[in-house]
Protein backbone atom coordinates (compact mmCIF):
# COMPACT_ATOMS: atom_id res chain seq x y z
CA UNK A 1 0.00 0.00 0.00
CA UNK A 2 1.30 3.43 0.87
CA UNK A 3 4.39 4.04 2.95
CA UNK A 4 5.02 1.90 5.95
CA UNK A 5 3.84 3.04 9.31
CA UNK A 6 5.71 2.25 12.47
CA UNK A 7 3.84 1.02 15.49
CA UNK A 8 4.86 0.11 18.99
CA UNK A 9 2.95 -2.76 20.51
CA UNK A 10 3.17 -3.45 24.20
CA UNK A 11 1.34 -6.32 25.76
CA UNK A 12 1.21 -7.90 29.18
CA UNK A 13 1.29 -11.64 29.62
CA UNK A 14 -0.19 -13.53 32.53
CA UNK A 15 2.37 -13.91 35.34
CA UNK A 16 1.62 -17.60 35.64
CA UNK A 17 3.18 -18.32 32.27
CA UNK A 18 6.66 -19.81 32.34
CA UNK A 19 9.59 -18.35 30.44
CA UNK A 20 9.34 -20.54 27.38
CA UNK A 21 5.62 -20.00 27.25
CA UNK A 22 6.37 -16.31 27.11
CA UNK A 23 8.82 -16.94 24.27
CA UNK A 24 6.33 -19.07 22.42
CA UNK A 25 3.61 -16.52 22.80
CA UNK A 26 5.73 -13.64 21.60
CA UNK A 27 6.92 -15.69 18.66
CA UNK A 28 3.36 -16.58 17.77
CA UNK A 29 2.48 -12.91 17.85
CA UNK A 30 5.42 -12.10 15.63
CA UNK A 31 4.37 -14.78 13.22
CA UNK A 32 0.93 -13.24 12.97
CA UNK A 33 2.49 -10.00 11.91
CA UNK A 34 4.98 -11.41 9.44
CA UNK A 35 2.30 -13.70 8.04
CA UNK A 36 0.27 -10.64 7.19
CA UNK A 37 3.17 -8.94 5.50
CA UNK A 38 4.51 -6.69 8.21
CA UNK A 39 8.04 -6.54 9.49
CA UNK A 40 9.24 -6.61 13.06
CA UNK A 41 11.92 -4.09 13.77
CA UNK A 42 12.52 -4.70 17.43
CA UNK A 43 11.54 -7.18 20.10
CA UNK A 44 12.10 -6.73 23.75
CA UNK A 45 10.88 -8.75 26.64
CA UNK A 46 10.75 -6.14 29.34
CA UNK A 47 10.48 -8.79 31.98
CA UNK A 48 8.20 -9.34 34.89
CA UNK A 49 7.10 -6.16 36.55
CA UNK A 50 4.66 -5.29 39.21
CA UNK A 51 1.54 -3.73 37.81
CA UNK A 52 0.49 -0.36 39.08
CA UNK A 53 -3.01 -1.71 39.63
CA UNK A 54 -4.63 -5.12 39.48
CA UNK A 55 -5.76 -6.43 36.15
CA UNK A 56 -8.05 -9.43 36.34
CA UNK A 57 -6.98 -9.84 39.97
CA UNK A 58 -3.34 -10.22 38.97
CA UNK A 59 -0.68 -8.09 40.56
CA UNK A 60 2.22 -8.55 38.16
CA UNK A 61 2.87 -9.58 34.61
CA UNK A 62 5.46 -9.97 31.91
CA UNK A 63 5.76 -7.07 29.53
CA UNK A 64 6.72 -7.55 25.91
CA UNK A 65 7.45 -4.76 23.50
CA UNK A 66 7.42 -5.07 19.74
CA UNK A 67 8.11 -2.56 17.09
CA UNK A 68 6.20 -3.29 13.92
CA UNK A 69 6.31 -1.81 10.47
CA UNK A 70 3.27 -2.26 8.38
CA UNK A 71 -0.10 -0.88 7.52
CA UNK A 72 -3.16 -0.69 9.68
CA UNK A 73 -4.56 -4.00 8.49
CA UNK A 74 -1.88 -6.05 10.21
CA UNK A 75 -2.41 -4.20 13.44
CA UNK A 76 -6.15 -4.74 13.27
CA UNK A 77 -5.64 -8.46 12.79
CA UNK A 78 -3.06 -8.57 15.57
CA UNK A 79 -5.32 -6.84 18.01
CA UNK A 80 -8.15 -9.15 17.17
CA UNK A 81 -5.99 -12.16 17.94
CA UNK A 82 -4.67 -10.64 21.12
CA UNK A 83 -8.12 -9.88 22.34
CA UNK A 84 -9.08 -13.53 21.92
CA UNK A 85 -6.02 -14.89 23.66
CA UNK A 86 -6.58 -15.44 27.36
CA UNK A 87 -2.96 -15.21 28.36
CA UNK A 88 -2.59 -11.66 27.13
CA UNK A 89 -4.00 -9.42 29.83
CA UNK A 90 -3.70 -6.10 28.10
CA UNK A 91 -2.23 -4.68 24.94
CA UNK A 92 -1.59 -1.24 23.58
CA UNK A 93 -0.65 -0.18 20.08
CA UNK A 94 0.78 3.22 19.38
CA UNK A 95 1.66 4.75 16.09
CA UNK A 96 5.11 6.29 16.40
CA UNK A 97 6.34 7.15 12.94
CA UNK A 98 4.84 10.62 12.89
CA UNK A 99 6.17 11.49 16.34
CA UNK A 100 9.60 10.24 15.43
CA UNK A 101 9.61 12.13 12.18
CA UNK A 102 8.68 15.32 13.98
CA UNK A 103 11.36 14.73 16.61
CA UNK A 104 13.98 14.15 13.95
CA UNK A 105 12.92 17.28 12.14
CA UNK A 106 13.25 19.32 15.32
CA UNK A 107 16.64 17.86 15.98
CA UNK A 108 17.82 18.61 12.46
CA UNK A 109 16.52 22.12 12.67
CA UNK A 110 18.31 22.65 15.94
CA UNK A 111 21.57 21.25 14.61
CA UNK A 112 21.37 23.42 11.55
CA UNK A 113 20.68 26.48 13.63
CA UNK A 114 23.59 25.71 15.92
CA UNK A 115 25.91 25.21 12.98
CA UNK A 116 24.79 28.47 11.42
CA UNK A 117 25.25 30.31 14.69
CA UNK A 118 28.73 28.90 15.12
CA UNK A 119 29.75 29.89 11.62
CA UNK A 120 28.57 33.43 12.29
CA UNK A 121 30.35 33.49 15.60
CA UNK A 122 33.56 32.36 13.99
CA UNK A 123 33.32 34.95 11.29
CA UNK A 124 32.79 37.76 13.78
CA UNK A 125 35.45 36.66 16.24
CA UNK A 126 38.09 35.94 13.62
CA UNK A 127 38.10 32.28 12.79
CA UNK A 128 40.62 29.96 14.31
CA UNK A 129 41.05 26.26 13.86
CA UNK A 130 40.20 25.56 17.50
CA UNK A 131 36.75 27.10 17.49
CA UNK A 132 35.87 25.49 14.18
CA UNK A 133 36.70 22.09 15.58
CA UNK A 134 34.60 22.80 18.62
CA UNK A 135 31.55 23.73 16.54
CA UNK A 136 31.89 20.54 14.52
CA UNK A 137 31.97 18.42 17.62
CA UNK A 138 28.92 20.24 18.96
CA UNK A 139 26.86 19.51 15.89
CA UNK A 140 27.97 15.89 16.06
CA UNK A 141 26.73 15.62 19.59
CA UNK A 142 23.29 16.97 18.73
CA UNK B 1 -17.34 48.57 44.62
CA UNK B 2 -14.75 51.23 44.09
CA UNK B 3 -15.34 52.47 47.60
CA UNK B 4 -14.37 49.07 48.97
CA UNK B 5 -11.13 49.17 47.14
CA UNK B 6 -10.30 52.56 48.50
CA UNK B 7 -11.02 51.46 52.02
CA UNK B 8 -8.83 48.41 51.88
CA UNK B 9 -6.07 49.90 49.88
CA UNK B 10 -4.19 51.18 52.88
CA UNK B 11 -4.24 47.95 54.82
CA UNK B 12 -3.00 45.65 52.05
CA UNK B 13 -0.76 47.99 50.22
CA UNK B 14 1.26 46.22 47.61
CA UNK B 15 -0.86 43.12 47.50
CA UNK B 16 -4.07 44.94 46.81
CA UNK B 17 -2.59 46.75 43.87
CA UNK B 18 -1.34 43.50 42.53
CA UNK B 19 -4.75 41.92 42.74
CA UNK B 20 -6.26 44.66 40.73
CA UNK B 21 -4.04 43.74 37.83
CA UNK B 22 -4.68 40.00 38.15
CA UNK B 23 -8.07 39.23 39.65
CA UNK B 24 -8.05 36.36 42.10
CA UNK B 25 -8.79 35.78 45.73
CA UNK B 26 -6.32 35.26 48.49
CA UNK B 27 -3.09 36.78 47.26
CA UNK B 28 -1.10 34.41 49.39
CA UNK B 29 0.96 33.21 46.47
CA UNK B 30 2.59 35.94 44.44
CA UNK B 31 3.65 35.53 40.85
CA UNK B 32 5.38 32.22 40.26
CA UNK B 33 9.10 32.24 39.73
CA UNK B 34 9.95 31.99 36.09
CA UNK B 35 10.96 28.33 35.98
CA UNK B 36 12.76 27.18 32.92
CA UNK B 37 11.34 24.14 31.19
CA UNK B 38 13.60 21.26 32.07
CA UNK B 39 12.86 19.50 28.82
CA UNK B 40 13.69 22.54 26.76
CA UNK B 41 17.03 22.80 28.52
CA UNK B 42 17.85 19.18 27.83
CA UNK B 43 16.44 19.50 24.33
CA UNK B 44 14.16 16.51 24.63
CA UNK B 45 12.05 15.85 21.57
CA UNK B 46 10.17 12.74 22.57
CA UNK B 47 8.91 11.77 25.97
CA UNK B 48 8.61 8.02 26.04
CA UNK B 49 5.77 6.51 28.01
CA UNK B 50 8.00 3.58 28.93
CA UNK B 51 10.40 5.81 30.83
CA UNK B 52 8.71 5.23 34.17
CA UNK B 53 11.42 6.76 36.29
CA UNK B 54 11.22 10.07 34.48
CA UNK B 55 7.45 10.12 34.57
CA UNK B 56 7.26 9.21 38.21
CA UNK B 57 8.78 12.51 39.24
CA UNK B 58 5.72 14.20 37.76
CA UNK B 59 3.04 12.29 39.61
CA UNK B 60 3.11 12.80 43.39
CA UNK B 61 1.73 10.26 45.83
CA UNK B 62 -1.92 10.54 44.85
CA UNK B 63 -1.01 9.72 41.27
CA UNK B 64 -2.30 12.97 39.78
CA UNK B 65 -0.41 14.72 37.01
CA UNK B 66 1.41 17.81 38.22
CA UNK B 67 0.09 21.04 36.77
CA UNK B 68 2.30 23.12 34.57
CA UNK B 69 2.87 25.89 37.07
CA UNK B 70 4.43 23.39 39.45
CA UNK B 71 6.23 21.14 37.03
CA UNK B 72 7.71 24.14 35.25
CA UNK B 73 7.38 22.61 31.82
CA UNK B 74 6.55 24.65 28.78
CA UNK B 75 3.20 24.12 27.08
CA UNK B 76 4.36 21.75 24.36
CA UNK B 77 6.33 19.59 26.75
CA UNK B 78 3.55 19.54 29.29
CA UNK B 79 1.24 18.16 26.65
CA UNK B 80 3.78 15.49 25.69
CA UNK B 81 4.27 14.66 29.32
CA UNK B 82 0.56 14.35 30.00
CA UNK B 83 0.07 12.13 27.00
CA UNK B 84 2.95 9.89 28.02
CA UNK B 85 1.62 9.61 31.57
CA UNK B 86 -1.83 8.69 30.31
CA UNK B 87 -0.41 6.02 28.07
CA UNK B 88 1.67 4.62 30.89
CA UNK B 89 -1.41 4.51 33.08
CA UNK B 90 -3.25 2.62 30.40
CA UNK B 91 -0.62 -0.09 30.29
CA UNK B 92 -0.36 -0.27 34.09
CA UNK B 93 3.11 1.23 34.37
CA UNK B 94 1.73 4.07 36.43
CA UNK B 95 -1.30 4.06 38.70
CA UNK B 96 -4.47 5.93 38.00
CA UNK B 97 -5.01 6.78 41.63
CA UNK B 98 -2.68 5.72 44.37
CA UNK B 99 -3.72 5.82 47.98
Amino acid sequence: MAEKRTYEVVFIIDPGASDDEVMRLSEAVQKIITGQGGTITKTEVMGKRQLAYEINHKKDGTYVLLEVEGSGAEIAELERRMRVNDQILRYMTIRVDEDRRRADKLKDRRARKAARRNVAKNKSSGASAGSKARSESESDEA
Amino acid sequence: MSSNYEERENSYGFEREYERAMPGRGGSRRMQRRKICRFCMEKVDLIDFKDVRLLQSYIPERGKILPRRISGACAAHQRMLAEAIKRARNIALLPYAAD
